[in-house]
């Protein structure tokens, strides 16, 4: 089985946002990049395969040489090789005809993206890969299971989940549940080392479509100081949330 | 060239985010100068829709769309679109409307932008405010294709009735046997509580409640509220509450008009997960929880002597405003 994850580069959660450029771009300045959490969940899922069904699982990400370092994390935590799409992550549907081409060339049976991933949060790119290819697709998975071509799911869904049935080549939406927080993998020395012997193969983009592109930023207006009320006046936080907040 | 919703059921009934969707849908119609139009998927009493603005309705009834299939429901909303000759989509930000979206702006040729938090900023060039970096930061969004799919966000609009009714139409879309390849074999949900999903209040506990089997005093004040409950990554780390209950970055996120957070202090991957709430809560022993420091109101003490006094003093005020 040929699994391909796809990776983005995405500030870490703890990052302060900032803009530059007249609130026109990300400040990258002093920030540090991770592998995206719900990718992440989804990498370590597909070593399990790779170290219980002899799977081989390829990485890839869409972005500029800077981006590198996070694939060759990807490989030290065990992914046989990676690809890196060599352009500007510009919108999420540039992004999706770029990996589409990437599973068409590859022949990839199983694809894992994050459903979301943390810096645009625009969960879009795996259900455009599934839209651009046909495939079989499955958002919010939180655990998955192969024998053969058949699959068995689970998906979240509002108010509980699901189990569903289907069959390879699939997408997947992963994110937490397809391996708990407990069980990611963190790189040994090892993998480190072998990391720097793995390919990482360079593609150029194919000519796609730009349909959207953020033009500005904004951060939340500052907030007003929290109104503390006393433990012994609780009849006071129950007015407020009733003729102040109008919440109750 | 009205404008498309998809307007979203379970069990018969719409969900409130139809509603909300409508509303939405409305106000961007008058806008263009242009209709709302509403597509729907077996369920036989439509006549609400009207109440928010919708002037026209497309009822799907199809057996095989009993159960959500994303691919079918894209392939259906594709159809209703191009019948209408729509040039914006409109979905909500349910799980399944997530699952959907994507799908549909394929099948389009549509920019999409999901996460969508109000009106358009302008209508020409199409721009719209939309939540990014985990709610840390809004991104104003420009959709250049001629078809545009917006998923709203959850809670961003209200509800706003109008006066009206809405036009009923059979519609009856090609459904193809490779829509299929997904199958659903069980559901489960959690009954007689109020799912995350479709709270409008949610009470959420953290380390601070110091086990398991303290939850009732989240369960009771959830209750008197009619709330939904949830909690810290910490917690269902533990096995405390289920991972469906964890809200935060890798978690839910919670976009309710009141969250009250117990015994939370308050990392910073939780509050991403929260901070779309209208309103927030906290209640912490520790008045340096740096909760405080995003909440509307709190409260500084001991959850244990806190939570069941205020769930008390709920229930009478409750009584009294019914």
């Amino acid at each position: 089985m040929k699994i391909l994850v796809c990776i983005s580069h995405v500030p870490d959660t703890t990052s302060k946002i900032n803009f530059t450029n007249g609130d026109s771009e990300f400040d990258t300045n002093g920030v540090q990049y991770v592998i995206n959490p719900n990718d992440e969940f989804g990498l370590t899922r597909a070593i399990w395969f790779q170290e219980q069904q002899g799977a081989n699982v390829t990485v890839v990400n869409v972005g500029g040489p800077d981006t590198e370092p996070t694939l060759r994390k990807a490989l030290a935590i065990g992914a046989n090789e990676a690809i890196r799409v060599n352009a500007n992550p510009t919108d999420g549907f540039f992004v999706a005809k770029q990996l589409a081409e990437v599973i068409k060339n590859g022949g990839y049976d199983l694809v894992i993206a994050g459903k979301e991933s943390l810096d645009y949060n625009g969960g879009m790119v795996p259900g455009m890969i599934a839209g651009i290819l046909g495939s079989n697709f499955l958002n919010s998975c939180t655990a998955l299971t192969i024998d053969g071509n058949n699959v068995k799911a689970v998906r979240e869904i509002d108010g509980g989940k699901e189990t569903v049935s289907t069959t390879l080549p699939l997408i997947i939406g992963g994110q937490k549940g397809l391996v708990e927080e407990k069980d990611l993998r963190i790189p040994n020395m090892r993998g480190i080392m072998t990391a720097r012997t793995k390919a990482l193969t360079i593609l150029e983009p194919v000519d796609a479509a730009v349909n959207t592109k953020a033009v500005k930023f904004e951060k939340p207006a500052p907030k007003s100081a929290v109104k503390l009320v006393s433990a012994d006046n609780l009849d006071e936080l129950i007015n407020l949330l009733h003729n102040e907040a109008k919440v109750i | 060239m009205s404008i498309l919703i998809y307007a979203e059921s379970a069990e018969g009934k719409f969900k409130k985010v139809a509603f909300e969707l409508a509303s939405y849908a409305k106000k961007v119609a008058e806008s263009l100068g242009t209709t709302v139009t509403a597509l729907t998927v077996n369920i036989s009493d439509v006549s609400e829709l009207g109440k928010y603005g919708v002037d026209k309705v497309l009822k799907v009834s199809n057996d095989k769309l009993a159960g959500f299939n994303a691919k079918a429901y894209a392939d259906v909303i594709k159809q209703a679109a191009e019948k209408e000759g729509t040039k914006v989509v409109l979905l909500s930000s349910t799980t399944d409307s997530i699952y959907l979206s994507p799908l549909v702006a394929v099948a389009l040729n549509a920019g999409f932008a999901s996460n969508v938090v109000g009106l358009p900023v302008s209508t020409s060039p199409f721009q719209v405010k939309r939540n990014a970096f985990s709610n840390k930061a809004f991104n104003i969004t420009q959709i250049d294709t001629d078809v545009k799919v917006l998923g709203l966000a959850k809670n961003s609009y209200g509800l706003f009735e109008s006066t009206g009714a809405a036009a009923a139409e059979d519609f009856n879309p090609t459904i193809g046997d490779n829509d299929f390849g997904v199958k659903v074999e069980s559901v489960e949900k959690v009954s007689g509580k109020v799912s995350i999903a479709d709270a409008d209040i949610v009470v959420s506990g953290g380390r601070g409640l110091k086990g398991p089997e303290n939850w009732g005093l989240v369960e009771d004040l959830a209750a008197v509220l009619g709330a939904a409950t949830a909690c810290s990554k910490p917690v269902s780390d533990l096995g405390w509450r289920p991972h469906s209950e964890h809200v935060g970055q890798t978690g839910k996120p919670v976009a309710t008009n009141l969250y009250i957070a117990i015994g939370i202090s308050g990392a910073i991957q939780h509050i991403a997960g929260i901070n779309s709430s209208k309103v927030k809560v906290v209640i912490n022993n520790d008045p340096e929880a740096p909760f405080f420091k995003v909440a509307d109101y709190g409260v500084v003490g001991d959850a244990f002597e806190i939570v069941p006094q205020l769930t008390e003093k709920l229930k009478a005020f409750k009584a009294q405003h019914s």
